[in-house]
C-alpha cells in the first residue's frame, strides 16, 4: 500500500496490529483477520460504518478485549506479555461521554492515573492543573463536580485525564461524537493544536468521515464485518479510493474536498481592480480594466467592502450600502485552494477576495485563475509523487491538510 | 382527643423512667436488638451484593431472595422460632436477621448494577484492578441508593423487634404487648409513640450519615 | 388432606379456610384502595413537579412507623376490628403506590407524548391510553411489593383481638403447644403471598407483551434518590 511506504519513511512504526481476529461465541466477526502499522508520533483514525470492528480494534490495543487470533505489539513488544494493568497505565483513554468520575472533583478526576502510579496528591493535583490549562479549561472549573460541567467541557477533562501520567499513546473512542457540531469543530481544534504540541501517538475512532480526513494523517477505511478497506493518508484516500465502498463512504463531493489539501500559496492574485472608498475618478479610471468587469471597494484601511461595476462609482460619494457582496476572503498562503475556491463561489462576481493576516486586501482572483490553479495542482501531483511546496502538500510528506 | 392524653400521662409517670421497665432501659434495648441485627444483617448483605452487582452474576438468586424475603411473614417466623427453639435471644435474632438481609443484598444488588457503565469502562482502560473499580467508582456511586436499603433494613428491624415482644423479647414493644394484655393504654399508646419515634430517628440517622458521606458531586445539590 | 391437619380451636370460631378468606379480605381490600387514591395523588405529583418531593417526605415518614404502632394507636377510634388492621395497611399500600406510580408515568418518553399529542388525544386519553400502560410495569412492581407486604403484614393484627386471619393461629399455637398450627399460619402465608406474587408477574406479561422478558433497562441516572429503594422494602 503506498500510504504505508510513506508512513515508513517519515514515522516511525510504533503499534503493529498483526492479522488479529476477534471472534465471538455466537458466530459473529467482528475484526477479521486485520493488519495495521500505526505510525508513531501522528493521528491514526479508524473510520467506517457501524459493525466495522473500529472499536473492536482499538479495545484490543489496551486488552479492554482479548483477540481470538494474532498478536499486537508496542514498540515491538508483545500486549500480552506484560500484566494488563500496566499496559493500560501506560496509555490514555478517551470515550464517548467522556466516562468522568461523577463522585469526584474535576481536578481528582484528571489526577486519576498519576495516583494510580503512586505519585503524591500534591503532585498529582499540580500536574492536573497544568492539564487544565493544556486543554483549555478554566482553573476555577479545578473544584468543580462533573455534573456542574457543559458535555464539551466534560469532554475535555476527559482528555486531559487520559494524558495526565503523560503516555505516549493516547486511545480515543468516539470522543466528539456526543457534543453538538460547533463544540465539536472546537475539540477536534483542540486535539490538533495539543498533537502539534505533544506529538503522542493517536488512534482515534470515529463513524464520521469529514473528522477523519480533518484530523487523521493516517486513516484506516473499514467495512462491517471487520476488514480493512484502505489505509491511507487522507489526501489519497480522497483523490483515490480503493474501491466502491470507499468512494460510497466518502460520500459526495470528494474533488471539492480535496482541495483542502492545496494551499493558495502559489496563487496568483490581481491587484489593479481595487479602489478605496475615497478614491476619485481618475484612479476609479485607472483601475478599471476591460478584462475585469467589477473592481473591488476597500475602506481607507484597506479592508474590503464590496464589489461594483466601475461605471456605478460615483467618485468622492462612494456608497458602502450599494455595493455588492464580496464574499469570504481567503487567507492567502494559510488557506487552502477550496477556502479560495469557497469565496469566489459566495461572491455574486464569481472573484475571490484575498486577505492578509491582517485582515487587509492583498489582491483579488477570478474563479477561472483558481480553477486553473486546481487543475495544474492536479497535474502536478500525477507527475510528480514526492510531493512539494508551491501547492501545499499532496499526498507526500507533509501530508497535513491547510487551513480550511 | 384520647390519645394525645394517653401519652402525655404515660410520659410524665416518673415511674415509666426507672428500672427496668423504665423507658431508658427498653429503649437501650430496643437499640441494642436493633443494631446486633442490622450489623450481622449487613454483614451477610452488604458483600453478597456488592460481588453481584460488580460480576452481574447471581442476577436470579438475587430476583429469589427479594420474592422470598417478602413472602416470608415477619410475625409468623418470630412464633415459629420461638416453638421451636424457646426463649432467648437467639430466637429472635435469626428471624430480625433473615427478614432484613433481603433489602441490603437487593438493594445493594440494584446498586451496584445500575450504576453509568461508561466510568466504570472508563476505570478499567485507564489501568484500574477489579477492586479498586468496585470500591472506588462503582461504590461511591451507589452509596445513596445502598443507604437507603440499609434504611429499609433498619426499618424493617425496629418494626419487628417491637413485634418480637410477643415472644418475650425486651425493648419498647414491652409497653404495647403488655399493655394490651393489661388493656393499660396508656402503656399501648406511650409505647406505640416511643417506637414510632424511634422509627422516625433512625431515619433521621440515616439521611444524616447520607450527607455527609455521599460525595455532592453524585447528590447534585448545593455544594 | 389428611382429616385433622387443618384443623383448628373452636375458639377461634373459624375454619382455616374461613382464616384465608379473612386474611385476604384484610390484606387485598386496602391494596386496592391504597391504589385507588394512589392514582390521583400520583398524578398530582407528576403535574406539581414541586410537590412530588414533600410527598415523598410524607409518604417515608408514614413507612417508617412499625405496624404495630400505627394499630395500636388506631384501636382508640375503630377498636378491635378488622377496620383497624385494614387501615394502616391501606397507608402502606398508598404509601408504595405514588412513588412507584410516579416513576412509571415519569418513565414514559416526552416524545412518545407528544406524538400522541400531535396525534388528537387529549389529556384524558392521554393518560388512559399511553402513560398508564407504559407506566403499567412499575405499577404492577408497586403492586407486588404492596401486596406482599399486606399479606404478610395482617399476622400482626393477631395481637388486635384475634384479627390478624391466619396469624390467629400463633397465637393457639403458642398456648396450646400445637406446632402445627403455627405452621400452618407461617406456611399458609408464605404460600398466600408466593401465589399473589406469581399471580401478578403474570398480569405483568398478558399486560404488557411489548416489554422484553427479564428486562434489564439501564436506568437513566437523574434523581439522587430512586424510587427503588421503597419498592426493595421487605415485608414489615
Amino acid at each position: 500500500m503506498c500510504g504505508l511506504c510513506q508512513t515508513r519513511r517519515v514515522f516511525g512504526v510504533l503499534i503493529r496490529i498483526d492479522s488479529v481476529t476477534k471472534r465471538y461465541p455466537d458466530g459473529t466477526v467482528a475484526v477479521d483477520n486485520l493488519s495495521l502499522e500505526i505510525p508513531d508520533r501522528a493521528i491514526t483514525v479508524f473510520v467506517g460504518p457501524s459493525g466495522c470492528g473500529k472499536t473492536t480494534t482499538l479495545r484490543m490495543i489496551n486488552r479492554m478485549i482479548e483477540p481470538s487470533d494474532g498478536t499486537i505489539t508496542i514498540d515491538g513488544k508483545d500486549i500480552t506479555q506484560q500484566p494488563v494493568n500496566t499496559l493500560r497505565r501506560s496509555m490514555g483513554y478517551v470515550i464517548q461521554n467522556a466516562g468522568l468520575f461523577q463522585h469526584r472533583t474535576i481536578i481528582d478526576n484528571i489526577a486519576t492515573v498519576p495516583r494510580l502510579l503512586g505519585w503524591d496528591k500534591g503532585k498529582a493535583r499540580a500536574r492536573a492543573r497544568e492539564l487544565m490549562e493544556r486543554v483549555g479549561l478554566d482553573a476555577a472549573l479545578a473544584k468543580r463536580y462533573p455534573y456542574q460541567l457543559s458535555g464539551g467541557q466534560q469532554q475535555r477533562v476527559g482528555v486531559a485525564r487520559a494524558l495526565a501520567a503523560d503516555p505516549p499513546v493516547l486511545l480515543m473512542d468516539e470522543p466528539f461524537s456526543a457534543v453538538d457540531p460547533v463544540v465539536r469543530k472546537g475539540l477536534q481544534d483542540e486535539l490538533l493544536r495539543i498533537q502539534d504540541e505533544l506529538g503522542k501517538t493517536i488512534v482515534f475512532v470515529t463513524h464520521d468521515i469529514d473528522e477523519a480526513v480533518k484530523i487523521g494523517t493516517m486513516v484506516a477505511v473499514m467495512r462491517t464485518g471487520g476488514h480493512l478497506a484502505q489505509f491511507a493518508p487522507p489526501a489519497e484516500l480522497l483523490s483515490r479510493p480503493a474501491d466502491a465502498f470507499v468512494e460510497d463512504f466518502l460520500g459526495a463531493d470528494r474533488g471539492i474536498r480535496r482541495l483542502s489539501f492545496f494551499g493558495s500559496v502559489g496563487l496568483g492574485l490581481r491587484t489593479t481592480p481595487i479602489v478605496a472608498v475615497d478614491a476619485t475618478a481618475e484612479q476609479i479610471a485607472e483601475r478599471s480594466t476591460p478584462d475585469v468587469p467589477y473592481l473591488l471597494v476597500t475602506d481607507v484601511d484597506g479592508r474590503p467592502l464590496g464589489w461594483s461595476e466601475p461605471r456605478q462609482l460615483t467618485a468622492g460619494a462612494i456608497d458602502p450600502a450599494r455595493l455588492l457582496s464580496y464574499g469570504r476572503p481567503f487567507r492567502h498562503g494559510e488557506e487552502s485552494l477550496r477556502a479560495a475556491l469557497d469565496g469566489a463561489v459566495l461572491s455574486p462576481t464569481g472573484w475571490a477576495v484575498a486577505v492578509g493576516a491582517d485582515g487587509r486586501v492583498a489582491g483579488v482572483v477570478s474563479q477561472q485563475s483558481i480553477g486553473e490553479a486546481i487543475r495544474a495542482a492536479h497535474a502536478e501531483g500525477r507527475d510528480g509523487r514526492d510531493g512539494r511546496d508551491g501547492f501545499g502538500g499532496l499526498d507526500g510528506l507533509s501530508d497535513e491538510k491547510v487551513a480550511g | 382527643m384520647n390519645v394525645l392524653h394517653y401519652i402525655s400521662s404515660f410520659f410524665s409517670d416518673s415511674s415509666h423512667w426507672h428500672g427496668y421497665d423504665g423507658i431508658p432501659t427498653r429503649l437501650r434495648e430496643h437499640i441494642q436488638y436493633s443494631l446486633i441485627a442490622l450489623a450481622i444483617a449487613a454483614a451477610i448483605g452488604l458483600p453478597v451484593g456488592l460481588l453481584t452487582g460488580h460480576t452481574g452474576r447471581g442476577g436470579n438468586t438475587v430476583a429469589f431472595v427479594a420474592t422470598a424475603g417478602r413472602a416470608l411473614p415477619s410475625f409468623g417466623l418470630l412464633v415459629l422460632m420461638f416453638v421451636l427453639l424457646g426463649l432467648g435471644l437467639t430466637p429472635v435474632m435469626i428471624p430480625l436477621v433473615v427478614l432484613a438481609v433481603p433489602p441490603i443484598l437487593v438493594t445493594t444488588y440494584e446498586a451496584v448494577r445500575t450504576v453509568d457503565p461508561s466510568p466504570v469502562d472508563a476505570a478499567r482502560g485507564m489501568g484500574m484492578a477489579e477492586s479498586r473499580v468496585l470500591f472506588q467508582v462503582e461504590l461511591p456511586v451507589a452509596l445513596p441508593l445502598i443507604l437507603s436499603g440499609l434504611r429499609s433494613a433498619a426499618i424493617q428491624i425496629v418494626s419487628t423487634a417491637t413485634i418480637a415482644a410477643y415472644v418475650s423479647l425486651g425493648g419498647l414493644g414491652r409497653y404495647i404487648v403488655d399493655g394490651l394484655y393489661q388493656r393499660n393504654y396508656e402503656k399501648v399508646v406511650g409505647g406505640a409513640s416511643l417506637v414510632a419515634i424511634l422509627a422516625l430517628v433512625t431515619l433521621g440517622f440515616f439521611w444524616a450519615v447520607a450527607r455527609f458521606t455521599v460525595s455532592p458531586g453524585v447528590r447534585r445539590r448545593a455544594l | 388432606m389428611s382429616a385433622g391437619l387443618f384443623d383448628i380451636p373452636s375458639d377461634l370460631q373459624n375454619t382455616y379456610w374461613g382464616l384465608v378468606v379473612q386474611h385476604l379480605r384484610e390484606a387485598l381490600i386496602p391494596v386496592v384502595v391504597g391504589l385507588v387514591v394512589a392514582l390521583p395523588v400520583a398524578q398530582l405529583c407528576v403535574r406539581l413537579r414541586w410537590l412530588y418531593p414533600p410527598v415523598l417526605w410524607v409518604t417515608t415518614i408514614l413507612y417508617a412507623i412499625p405496624s404495630l404502632a400505627f394499630f395500636v394507636v388506631l384501636i382508640d377510634y375503630t377498636g378491635q376490628t378488622e377496620t383497624t388492621v385494614m387501615i394502616p395497611l391501606g397507608v402502606y399500600s398508598l404509601v408504595v403506590f405514588v412513588p412507584a406510580i410516579v416513576d412509571g408515568v415519569r418513565s414514559v418518553p416526552q416524545e412518545t407524548l407528544d406524538a400522541a399529542t400531535a396525534m388528537g388525544l387529549g389529556p384524558v386519553r392521554r393518560y388512559f391510553q399511553v402513560q398508564l400502560p407504559i407506566a403499567a410495569p412499575a405499577i404492577i412492581a408497586g403492586l407486588r411489593v404492596a401486596t406482599v407486604s399486606s399479606i404478610s403484614l395482617v399476622s400482626v393484627g393477631m395481637l388486635i383481638g384475634n384479627q390478624g386471619g391466619l396469624g390467629n393461629l400463633l397465637n393457639d399455637g403458642m398456648i396450646y403447644h400445637q406446632n402445627r398450627l403455627v405452621w400452618l399460619s407461617v406456611i399458609g402465608t408464605a404460600v398466600l403471598a408466593i401465589l399473589a406474587d406469581a399471580l401478578l408477574v403474570l398480569v405483568r406479561l398478558l399486560v404488557t407483551p411489548w416489554m422484553p422478558r427479564g428486562s434489564r433497562k439501564p436506568r437513566p441516572v437523574d434523581e439522587p434518590e430512586p424510587v427503588t429503594a421503597v419498592l426493595e422494602d421487605a415485608v414489615r
